[in-house]
């Protein structure tokens, strides 16, 4: 009975260890990849030549004020931006989370519009609600917010306040 | 870059990869256009900037489009989007779990219970909490509901937008029956807040059955009288057919999901190929087109509803009896009449609505085949009772990348029948 269950630990020891990593990124099970700016494109090439085919979804987190442990991997350094992307293989219908750590002092990233071009407007969301560049994008410009606009609204460090519109057509006398 | 050059050997979809000036979409900044606009010289050719929206009535909402035309031929454009952008990503960063319903049950107003629905997985993803059978079919109801009205919604605008008015009236009548069903359940017709983590709002009224089945009735034969007005008629056909086509690669590298991809004879349904709530356990067919262009969107869609109708036909026979949300405390307030009977209900129902229940740190996605494709809701909690990051793959902006693709080499008329093929919800692109 002891024996089995040292066995059976062992090689579950065995199963998990050797699938670490996966094109190049960090596997942290369930899906999900861990990538640094430097893994990130050659990662994503690999996992789209392996048949991820669709690009599903690109959005970014800002860690700024993250009050719990951000159960990273250890061989992960954490940093202040997180852009998640996510591919989806039709064939064998799987979905894969990659989680990018972006530096905040350089938040730059290669594009993803050459593997697919749907990452475009993703990617230009991104920049505009977090300041996330995107090298090699064939528009980095705003997409939600005018593109005169100061600040990245969806920073942890943009303040929530609300500006005071005058009614044009009040009258002062209240 | 080799990437490139290997992508153009294993797919079809050079045609959206490119970069440059051949490229149908027009990447050209506002303070570009305006100087090009104010530069008496700059038109030495034939080429004409053209600002559509964004409040034109076949723009559906305030969507703005930029045209590149040549006489009456578009050559490229660029959607220009954000007239509606209120930052209710960053606002649900401000509401509880529980408010959070609320906010996200506005993006896409034409089917609001999907966006519910995707929020509450999610929270539910984190929660670790599994909601009651009868919950989970309640919840599959209302959203097949919910698809034939948004869909009949569909029908009324496309026929608007191509100039069969009447069709404009039929499906707002029959769009209108569904809501009134939605209106006794949820007390409202749109943004119902019905969805919630743990389960639904509220249970079936009674008679719901009878108000279901007087529906079907109802709509069967009109789907029938649609055909008729459009499907076989050759007006509406000539106006449709090889208008804004696609291919499937094309598709598939633009993120294109729901209508559009299946249009293209690419049958990919999250109901069928990843299935959430029940299911698995109901019988329906994937509709898919073969050309991928408008008139295959619109055929798709009007057969969706009798799918749709198809799947409320036996949610009907085999809605399972049982607890309409989960009966976990933490997450579900006290029942009214225990509110009046005991202190602590009182307390636990108002600590529950003025702070919410806590969500265990940690990151899920949750998606859901809405009437316009995958919609997926992108949960970051810290632990505390409202999201730390809550993101919406919206179907209708990433879908809104096909239409400059599709409109390139078109008329500006058959543009107006390609926007509205495309079926935007400008709510939720701006969000």
């Amino acid at each position: 009975m002891g024996d089995e269950a040292e066995v059976a630990a062992e090689t579950m020891q065995e199963v998990v260890a050797p699938a670490a990593t996966r094109y190049g990124m960090i596997d942290a099970g369930g899906g999900v990849l861990h990538a640094v700016a430097d893994t990130y494109l050659e990662g994503c090439a690999e996992a789209r030549a392996d048949g991820f085919g669709q690009l599903i979804d690109l959005t970014a987190v800002d860690y700024l004020t993250y009050g719990a442990p951000r159960n990273l991997p250890a061989a992960v350094e954490a940093e202040r931006f997180e852009v998640v992307t996510q591919l989806i293989n039709h064939s064998t219908r799987e979905r894969i989370r990659i989680r990018t750590q972006v530096n905040a002092d350089e938040p730059v990233l290669p594009t993803l519009f050459d593997l697919w071009p749907g990452a475009e407007n993703l990617e230009r969301e991104v920049y505009d609600m977090f300041g996330i560049e995107f090298t090699d994008h064939p528009d980095m410009s705003r997409v939600l917010m005018p593109e005169e606009w100061v600040g990245h609204p969806l920073r942890k460090d943009y303040a929530i306040g609300s500006i005071p519109v005058q009614f044009k057509a009040a009258s002062d006398e209240r | 870059m080799t990437v490139t050059e290997n992508n153009e050997a294993i797919d079809g979809a050079e045609r959206v990869r490119r970069r440059g000036d051949d490229s149908a979409v027009l990447r050209l900044s506002e303070a570009d256009a305006a100087m090009i606009g104010a530069d008496p010289d700059a038109a030495d050719d034939e080429r004409v900037l053209l600002n559509m929206g964004p409040s034109h009535p076949s723009t559906h909402g305030v969507l703005r489009l930029m045209l590149e035309m040549e006489g009456e031929t578009i050559l490229r454009s660029k959607p220009v989007v954000g007239y509606l952008h209120t930052g209710m990503e960053k606002q649900a960063e401000q509401l509880t779990f529980l408010q959070g319903c609320t906010n996200v049950t506005r993006m896409d107003y034409a089917s609001p219970l999907f966006t519910e629905l995707a929020f509450s997985l999610a929270t539910e993803k984190l929660l670790g909490i599994e909601v009651p059978e009868r919950a989970v079919w309640i919840r599959m109801l209302m959203c097949e509901l919910n698809r034939m009205s948004s869909h009949l919604l569909f029908m009324a605008t496309n026929g608007m937008d191509l100039g069969a008015v009447s069709m404009m009236i039929y499906g707002w009548r029959e769009r209108e029956e569904v809501l009134r069903f939605f209106e006794k359940v949820t007390g409202l017709r749109m943004n119902h807040n019905y969805i919630r983590p743990g389960g639904v709002a509220a249970d079936l009224p009674d008679g719901w059955q009878a108000d279901v089945e007087r529906l079907l009735e109802l709509i069967s034969p009109r789907l029938e009288e649609y055909d008729i007005l459009m499907t076989g008629q050759p007006i509406w056909r000539e106006r449709l057919q090889g208008v804004g086509v696609l291919n499937a690669d094309e598709a598939l590298a633009l993120s294109a999901t729901g209508p559009i991809l299946r249009s293209t004879g690419y049958a990919w349904d999250l109901r069928r190929d990843e299935p959430y709530l029940a299911y698995p356990e109901v019988d329906f067919d994937v509709i898919v087109g073969s050309y991928g262009d408008s008139f295959d969107r619109y055929a798709i869609r009007l057969n969706e509803i009798r799918e749709s109708m198809r799947i409320v036909e036996q949610i009907l026979d085999r809605m399972p009896t049982g607890d309409y949300r989960v009966q976990d405390k933490k997450v579900t307030p006290p029942p009214r009449v225990r509110i009046d009977q005991s202190m602590e209900a009182l307390i636990h129902h108002f600590k529950i609505f003025t702070e919410g229940f806590k969500v265990p740190e940690g990151e899920a996605y949750a998606a859901v085949e809405s009437p316009r494709g995958e919609l997926g809701i992108y949960m970051v909690s810290d632990g505390s009772a409202t999201p730390y990051r809550m993101h919406v793959r919206g179907p209708s902006y990433i879908n809104l990348q096909t239409m400059p693709h599709l409109m390139q080499g078109g008329l500006i008329a058959d543009g107006v029948a390609i926007i509205s093929s495309v079926d935007p919800i400008m709510g939720e692109v701006d969000r």
